[in-house]
């Protein structure tokens, strides 16, 4: 074996993820979660990772797409690791998840501030 | 294995509080044909780097285990965001490299888009069809916009519309990658597709 022993691609995404293949909810790479409640002591290290990234809460929301850059995680992991975290209540989205396509509303809002930059 | 040792790197950029609502949009194209700059010139953060390793069956090699050959290769996508609407709306922009053998990432990143931006270089307009095939295979709409490189030829748009058997009403526009203003308006001309495609609602395409 090269490399060092803690190199994260030499660990299967299902075992980073206790064994979950999928999401349990519609966590998106945009899907934007903070930091609720819950000790995190009983947590698996990747799950605890992500915890500590909001450092206790109250710094503010990150979108799955933030947590795996700076975790450097697999985005398909983070997704199913956050879909975990909120089902636990630790972490949770102030944002709702839009089901399928996005509204008129989305893109009305979107093309608005889009106009309002130029 | 102790997870402390794990280094997290820089702390992120947190998302402003006032956030409640999030957009993505794609932008995809052939390799080298400037996605990365695309997002940089739009993002108010540098553009933040996601790795996806994906398992491929490995193409052109004989196996005579008679075990499927499988290769593991890491994809890359630069993503990058902005605050809209005075914070309360942030939309993200994935960069995502076209080729049909990432098949498997583009499920979850065209899931809820609002749509891509395709951006085209005239020197290698073929690199284009996968990407576009990809789209229209997962339903996502899309408008193209060709990066205007110094030293790529220039074409009249309707001939490029032609070479690339885009439909009578797909956008197709010009763009210089590392101008955020230019940027910004080729994704206006984008959501302004969108919202036109929209209405009126009986005709928006079903559900699957």
């Amino acid at each position: 074996m090269t490399g060092p022993r803690h190199d994260p691609d030499l660990i299967r995404p299902y075992v980073r993820t206790g064994g979950r293949v999928r999401p349990s909810r519609d966590v998106r790479l945009e899907t934007v979660v903070i930091a609720a409640s819950g000790g995190t002591e009983t947590l698996a290290p990747d799950a605890r990772r992500v915890m500590r990234l909001f450092g206790g809460g109250g710094r503010g929301g990150l979108a799955v797409a933030d947590i795996a850059a700076a975790l450097e995680l697999p985005p398909s992991t983070v997704r199913i690791l956050v879909s975990a975290l909120m089902d636990s209540g630790h972490l949770t989205s102030p944002v709702p998840v839009e089901e399928g396509r996005p509204g008129l509303d989305l893109l009305q809002e979107v093309l608005r501030g889009l106009r309002e930059l130029v | 294995m102790d997870s402390a040792n794990w280094s997290d790197g820089p702390a992120p950029h947190f998302l402003a509080p006032a956030v409640t609502r999030s957009a993505k949009i794609v932008v995809a194209g052939a390799f080298g044909v400037g996605k990365t700059t695309f997002v940089g010139s739009v993002s108010e953060v540098t553009p933040l780097r996601m790795e996806e390793p994906i398992t491929e069956a490995s193409v052109g090699v004989d196996d005579l285990r008679g075990t499927p050959n499988k290769t593991t290769t890491t994809v890359a996508m630069d993503f990058g965001r902005i605050h809209l609407l005075g914070d309360r709306l942030v939309l993200y922009l994935f960069g995502t490299p076209g080729q049909t053998r990432f098949r498997p990432l583009w499920e979850g990143l065209t899931e809820g888009a609002l749509g891509a931006v395709v951006l085209a270089d005239t020197r290698d307009l073929d690199g284009c069809h996968e990407v576009l095939g990809l789209l229209e295979e997962q339903r996502t709409p899309y408008s193209v916009v060709i990066n205007v490189f110094p030293d790529a030829p220039r074409y009249p748009l309707e001939e490029l519309r032609q070479a690339l058997a885009l439909d009578p009403g797909t956008p197709l526009t010009e763009c210089d990658a590392r101008d955020g203003r230019s940027c910004v308006y080729a994704l206006i001309t984008l959501v302004e597709y969108l919202t036109t495609r929209h209405a009126p609602a009986s005709l928006v395409e079903p559900r699957s």
